[in-house]
């Protein structure tokens, strides 16, 4: 997918992340496995804490990075109405998402191609990667085709 | 309390120190011990208790469980008393969020642009912004999608407590709500309109807490902690769980029960934190009222407002009078349960339970406060 240079912010990569925003940048959605039990888990418990250091189940470390199908459902959804980045004006309002991936694991993103009436918790979708400058991709995702 | 510009948070909590130690007829040299409830404000640190004056502490700590740090602080300091370690503990809240000539959605709290390193910097790419308003948001879309809760049921909520904060000199928001005024209310993060959120608010609140036998040679009715409670499910991202319809607030309120002796059907009023009107009807199905799912059918009669078989935030709460963290509740709390609420007080108050939720939805407190000793 090419898209023009973002004026929104751009995610800096940093050490920890940097398995996911490169497997991001190839078309991948990088998720963590548990190598002993084998539990995927979201790359961290929210956004704005670090890279989980242990398996959530089991407590093994460390977890490795493996991909996901990309397949999802929506679990939830919301809508934005106020303007706090003069960088999203053009896309007022525009929706936050929380999927659930096939492997058991919630994620913040978007969902995009879809008009807003059409979104319903429980839909089908897939992750598609949106280009943010030349050296940053992150996944949103698309009803399912 | 509220648009109180130009002090800083450490005078907001010098001054609500100074107004409790008066209210109770203690000195400052009485005080051993002192928590502080850790938040935004930098200044809410251990190096507090230098500003407030306070010496030779045998107990001190800046705690966060977020809005449930105001009954786990109770906890604690009833527990350090009770083993001997201190005899009077000052609990404080304080912040100053608000600024002058700025909305509330420029505050402290909200809105900025930094780009945190690695994925903490999706949150911003995504444009959540304020990621609170849309985390509760999220939750909210999943009950009413799992239950069919609607809007009017959160609407008759904020007007309740609207109704109740006409009632409260310190209360913010005093002019009258209607539904209608809800619904028209701008999306904040859509399913919440502005008046399902919670104010911001400039302000401290301080509360001591003694020995039973000391506050009852004390200036004020005392009012005893008979019951505590605390539940913090856990990780938020783990599908097997649904975080956003199940909360804490069923085991702490449990536990906060049977730790005072008594059921649900004995409490007399509800001081829910309420940082959305959607936390107290997620609330109220946790802790039992109604079955889950049912939370919307159970508040559509408005027995939550003044004159309502089950008065509760009847201050106001944080939708209307002013935003403390688990404060705001505590703090009506304690006035009603004292019997000193003035036209809202509630004539039954036996049993107040005040309810402490903190991040979204993922820790909880539940205190019994009463003015028998039990």
């Amino acid at each position: 997918m090419s898209a023009p240079v973002s004026t929104k912010p751009v995610p800096v990569p940093d050490a920890a992340s940097a398995p996911f925003f490169a497997g991001a940048l190839a078309g991948r959605l990088m998720l963590l496995r548990c190598p002993d039990c084998g539990t995927f888990q979201s790359p961290t418990a929210y956004l704005g804490v670090p890279v989980r250091p242990r398996c959530l189940r089991c407590f093994a470390a460390p977890l490795e990075w493996a991909a996901s199908s990309g397949q999802a459902t929506l679990y939830s959804f919301v809508v934005m109405h106020q303007l706090y980045d003069e960088a999203f004006a053009a896309e007022i309002p525009y929706n936050i998402a929380v999927v659930e991936t096939e492997e058991g694991v919630r994620l913040t993103s978007q969902v995009v191609d879809c008009a807003r009436g059409e979104l319903e918790i429980g839909m089908e979708l897939e992750v598609v990667f949106e280009q943010l400058g030349d050296d940053v991709a992150i996944p949103k995702f698309r009803p399912r085709r | 309390m509220g648009k109180v510009y130009g002090r800083t948070v450490t005078d907001f909590a010098a001054e609500a120190l100074a107004l409790a130690l008066s209210d109770a007829g203690l000195e400052r040299s009485d005080l051993d011990g002192l928590l502080i409830n850790a938040n935004h404000s930098p200044e809410m640190a251990p190096a507090l208790q230098f500003s407030l004056g306070l010496q030779d502490l045998s107990l001190v700590c800046a705690m966060n469980a977020f809005g449930s740090t105001a009954g786990a602080m109770l906890q604690y300091a009833a527990y350090a008393i009770a083993d001997g370690q201190a005899s009077a503990v000052a609990c404080v809240y304080a912040d100053a969020p608000l600024a002058d000539g700025k909305r509330a959605s420029q505050s402290a709290y909200n809105g900025k642009r930094t780009v945190a390193g690695g994925l903490a910097g999706l949150r911003v790419a995504y444009g959540d912004y304020g990621p609170a308003n849309s985390m509760y948001a999220l939750a909210l879309r999943r009950h009413m999608h799992l239950y069919g809760t609607t809007h009017d049921q959160l609407g008759t909520i904020a007007v309740g407590q609207r109704e109740w904060a006409r009632m409260n000199p310190r209360a913010q928001m005093r002019e009258p709500i209607t539904l209608e005024d809800y619904h028209a209310s701008r999306w904040v993060v859509e399913p919440l309109h502005l008046l399902d959120c919670c104010l911001v608010s400039n302000g401290a609140v301080a509360v001591i807490v003694t020995s039973a036998e000391r506050a009852r040679d004390l200036r004020q009715p005392p009012v005893y902690l008979r019951g505590f409670g605390q539940c913090a499910p856990g990780d938020p991202a783990r599908a097997e769980r649904d975080p956003a319809v199940h909360t804490g607030a069923g085991p702490a309120g449990r536990r906060a029960l049977a730790q005072a002796g008594i059921e649900l059907a004995d409490v007399d009023l509800l001081e829910l934190y309420d940082c959305y009107t959607y936390t107290v009807l997620v609330t109220l199905e946790d802790y039992g009222y109604c079955a889950k799912g049912e939370g919307g059918a159970f508040v559509a009669d408005g027995k939550l407002g003044p004159g309502g078989e089950l008065p509760c935030n009847t201050g106001g709460g944080q939708l209307s009078s002013y935003y403390m963290w688990g404060f705001t509740p505590l703090s009506e709390g304690v006035l009603q349960a004292r019997g000193q609420a003035g036209e809202r007080q509630v004539a039954k108050h036996d049993h107040v339970l005040v309810s402490g939720n903190g991040g979204v939805l993922n820790f909880h407190s539940t205190t019994i406060l009463s003015p028998l000793a039990g």
